[in-house]
């Protein structure tokens, strides 16, 4: 799709009170605004603290999730995201305390109690988590003391999660994950660990990623103690100081449990992403670096070598069909934007939007650095900027979650779902090939040949956002 | 597979796998099918993503749902600086003609006086022309998507219904459809039209949720019923209410009639054809004039469709669950084709779900367990203890469909694994239809998987 004349610049659909949230590469004055809360009435595509803490969480697949709140935040979250798991199946039930108007009067602590007790003699988790929604601290609930209580009662880990809703962003909800993960830490013996043994923190296991990758550290001859969370294990974590390396993906989500382990058990981490050939290619060879044996570097590059010729043929007939087509990239945490640009790029694709919810600063320059001149940058966009933006670059393709979806298809635009929701594998080599296959079933597909385009001006109407 | 409890233990406080959603989220749905609306939330910012989420994936359609996304400042000072901001950006973005507020339960805890903020706002605009402003109070704790839907309706009557004699004559009547899917809402139009009837239907999203591609993001779909016709509404001869399961204070009939003096007629969620008969009869009553024959072929076509399934259905054991009135209204269309509602389940406690059932149902054709204020861990407690042979309700149910190993039919909100949800048909002659042929071909199918010889003839 070619750029669409346009009289009116895509920027006047920002508004005032986030025009520092959104620069274009070549033309950016200092730092883009961010980390900042969502402008009132803007409608953004963020989410909360406690949809932060609960995605990280989630997967953990032997402890009991109980959601402390009425039934909203619960409902909303069950069983909505693709982390599996190869035991265990605890995390896929949705438990709550439901508040109803009564507890809200009388306090809830009781009701907690109650739910906790019952639920751990009915399922038997290895630990348990509550999560705080937002009126629970507004009711004065001492939720520490109830997990206590219960921890001592039932003989084991009753974690708070302090995730209320409204005190901060996704960004704060990860370190509250953090932070309850914390506690685990350190608890559990480090007997028989290798010498040659990491942890993948940031892989959440979604259509079994997280069984990729180990498989690939497993052949470089590297064992793996915890994988935080994909498939994750609560007595995985009481041990994973154990380990000689953190490798933390999605460094938004776990950065600070890998801190964490550095500051308390001087447990070293290295930043990876596993999406994109290039990217996966250097996570491995990163590790064999770190661990400095010339064997497993040799054994590193036969897996890259043989993964790679796997699945180039194919890409490459990819990239013929996709050549010169224009994306956007639009998703939670900026750092798997930096990958899906360049995966991109593999793909013969040039990417002209760019954005995250929640990119720090230095996300964002490097953001900007790895763009091409004229790319638009966003933090914390609104569906009104994002398809103004989409319009005035002209693009064939939008890679976001499911908010975004009907964005791009009202357009016409092709759409690739890159969030926790997905069912397919994008990770690795084999992923870099799923990705190219469904960028290709949307871009390349007949449907879009039908999309009324070019309305006359005389229906250019208020109702809709075309400039 | 989901785990299932140790043997022996009960939960009896907590609520395992919700068959609900929350209040504001059914707020934001109506005010979708008001036209010229944008939803708005007066509360965090998770929420109204997270409904927004819900929504999408349901409709397939955009639904952008503003939001006040109150921070720590505003749950300790309030939320009145937010909701001026909030509704001034979405008056400057979205030019709307009307902004429809729910409340979360964040808001209602810290004690938002929506009234006195909403009457500020306005004096602060005073001169300027800006959108109408309808609040509704939504809190989570206080019932479900259902409950918040119908919360919103009465908002909507209660805030703009005029009984102004220039509005008389231009409705002869005013139908309030439940939380129906935009094809069943477009199919009570046509009837209506086919009537003669002058109607208002409120709301109706039918064109906003289900909206035909134009190359372009409406910064609001076009439809929805017109802020004038709700005014003109308090002056119509009658409403007509689809549904039983009201809260005290959310009969959007009741509602009228308490501010305008409009009759209000009620009738269950017409499903099948004793309840599309009484829908039927009631609009022969107002139009004055008897079924127009092409509704009346469709009738007869429904019972022939009977006829052909009624073998592949006699006794077959359905649990049903949902929204209490979509529960009460599919179990009376199974009453009718032999099919048994063993289970009727419901998220819902308006309490009013057993004598709805008992009205409609044959109770005495088995054992009929009414669920009510339920989670998917009862619902399939019940189902395997009745030998259930299908499930009718919502995308929800798959995980008890797979364990149990039992068709599902998909029905309701949310239908989040198939698509085409907002073209699910359920009311009137035609749904019935539809819904027959899906649950006797359901039953066949799944007969003919399983025969060896895999015959291709009934």
């Amino acid at each position: 799709m070619e750029p669409q004349e346009t009289q009116i610049p895509a920027a006047n659909s920002v508004l005032e009170q986030r025009r520092r949230q959104v620069a274009t590469k070549g033309n950016a004055h200092g730092d883009i605004a961010c980390e900042t809360k969502s402008v009132a009435g803007s409608v953004s595509q963020r989410a909360c603290v406690f949809c932060g803490s609960r995605v990280v969480l989630y997967p953990l697949a032997d402890a009991l999730h109980l959601v402390h709140g009425p039934i909203g935040c619960a409902s909303y979250t069950w069983d909505i995201r693709g982390a599996l798991s190869s035991g265990p199946q605890l995390h896929r039930m949705s438990f709550s305390t439901d508040l109803a108007e009564m507890d809200i009067i009388l306090g809830g602590e009781k009701k907690l109690y109650r739910c906790l007790v019952e639920l751990i003699d009915a399922y038997r988790p290895k630990a348990a988590f509550v999560y705080s929604t937002c009126i629970v601290g507004l009711i004065g609930d001492d939720v520490e003391a109830v997990c206590a209580r219960v921890s001592q009662e039932k003989g084991l880990s009753v974690i708070p999660v302090f995730s209320e809703g409204f005190a901060g962003t996704k960004k704060d909800g990860y370190k509250a994950a953090c932070d309850a993960m914390g506690r685990l830490l350190g608890t559990g013996s480090t007997e028989g660990i290798s010498p040659h043994a990491i942890n993948l923190l940031g892989e959440f296991n979604l259509a079994g990623e997280t069984w990729l990758i180990k498989d690939y550290y497993r052949r470089m001859g590297v064992d793996v103690v915890a994988t935080v969370t994909g498939d994750g294990r609560i007595d995985d974590i009481r041990r994973m100081h154990g380990a000689a390396l953190n490798v933390v993906q999605c460094s938004g989500s776990v950065m600070h449990l890998a801190k964490g382990l550095k500051d308390k058990f001087d447990v070293p981490f290295i930043r990876v992403s596993y999406f994109g050939v290039e990217d996966t290619a250097k996570a491995l060879y990163d590790v064999a670096e770190h661990f400095g044996d010339p064997a497993m570097m040799a054994r590193a590059q036969t897996l890259v070598r043989e993964e790679v010729a796997a699945v180039m043929p194919e890409l490459m007939r990819i990239r013929k069909d996709l050549a010169g087509k224009r994306a956007a990239v639009y998703v939670g945490g900026s750092f798997k934007a930096f990958s899906l640009v360049r995966a991109l790029r593999m793909i013969g694709m040039v990417t002209v939007l760019a954005g995250s919810q929640t990119g720090s600063k230095e996300d964002y320059r490097e953001l900007e650095q790895i763009c091409d001149p004229g790319t638009v940058i966003v933090d914390d966009t609104n569906p009104l900027e994002l398809c103004a933006f989409l319009k005035e670059k002209g693009c064939d393709l939008l890679i976001g979650g499911v908010k975004e979806r009907p964005i791009a298809h009202k357009l016409g635009l092709g759409f690739c779902d890159h969030n926790h929701e997905r069912k397919k594998s994008l990770a690795g080599f084999v992923g870099m090939l799923n990705f190219a296959r469904e960028v290709q079933s949307t871009v390349m597909s007949p449907v879009w040949q039908f999309i009324p385009r070019g309305r006359p001006a005389s229906q250019e109407g208020d109702a809709s956002c075309s400039p | 597979m989901l785990p299932v409890k140790e043997a022996g233990t009960t939960i009896a406080v907590a609520t395992q796998n919700a068959c609900k959603a929350c209040m504001p989220l059914g707020a934001c749905l109506a005010y979708r099918g008001v036209e010229g609306a944008v939803p708005f939330l007066h509360g965090p910012q998770g929420c109204a993503t997270y409904m927004r989420r819900f929504l999408i994936g349901h409709f397939r359609e955009p639904m952008d749902i503003a939001c006040s996304s109150f921070s720590e400042e505003t749950a300790i000072f309030g939320g009145s600086a937010d909701i001026h901001t909030g509704l001034d950006n979405v008056a400057k973005a979205y030019h709307p003609a009307m902004i429809g507020i729910a409340t979360t339960c964040l808001a209602e805890t810290i004690g938002e006086d929506m009234g006195l903020m909403l009457h500020q706002h306005a004096e602060k605009n005073a001169d300027k022309a800006s959108p109408l402003v309808v609040a509704a109070s939504t809190p989570s704790y206080s019932g479900t998507h259902a409950d918040g839907f119908h919360a919103a309706t009465c908002a909507l009557v209660n805030a703009l219904a005029e009984t102004d004699a220039a509005q008389a004559g231009r409705a002869d009547v005013v139908c309030f459809p439940n939380m129906v899917s935009p094809a069943d809402l477009r199919y009570l139009k046509e009837v209506l039209a086919d009537f003669g009837l002058c109607h208002v239907l409120l709301p109706d999203y039918s064109e906003t949720l289900d909206r035909p591609i134009a190359g372009e993001y409406e910064r609001i779909p076009k439809g929805g019923v017109p802020i004038s016709a709700i005014r003109g509404a308090g002056a119509a001869r009658a409403s007509v209410t689809l549904g039983s399961a009201f809260r005290p204070g959310q009969h959007p009939g009741a509602a009228l009639l308490a501010k305008c003096g409009v009759p209000s007629l009620s009738v269950g969620l017409p499903v099948g054809i004793r309840g599309s008969d009484l829908l039927f009869q009631q609009l022969e009553d107002l139009a004055g004039k008897p079924t127009p024959e092409k509704h009346a072929a469709e009738r007869g076509r429904l019972i022939d469709t009977y006829v052909d399934a009624h073998k592949y259905l006699y006794g077959k054991r359905a649990v049903v669950y949902g929204e209490e009135d979509l529960v009460t209204g599919i179990a009376s269309f199974l009453d009718e084709i032999g099919v048994v509602p063993v289970v009727c389940a419901s998220g819902g406690r308006s309490g009013g779900m057993a004598e709805a059932l008992s009205a409609t149902v044959s109770m005495q054709r088995g054992d009929i367990q009414v669920l009510e204020d339920a989670d998917f861990v009862e619902i399939g407690e019940a189902a395997e203890a009745a030998k259930a042979d299908l499930l009718i309700g919502n995308s929800r149910g798959f995980g008890l469909s797979r364990r149990l190993d039992i068709p599902l039919i998909r029905v309701g909100m949310p239908v989040h694994d198939r698509i085409g949800a907002q073209r699910i048909q359920l009311l009137g002659y035609r749904g019935a239809q539809a819904l027959c042929d899906r649950i006797a071909n359901a039953v066949i199918a799944r007969d003919q998987e399983r025969s060896e010889p895999g015959y291709m003839t009934m």
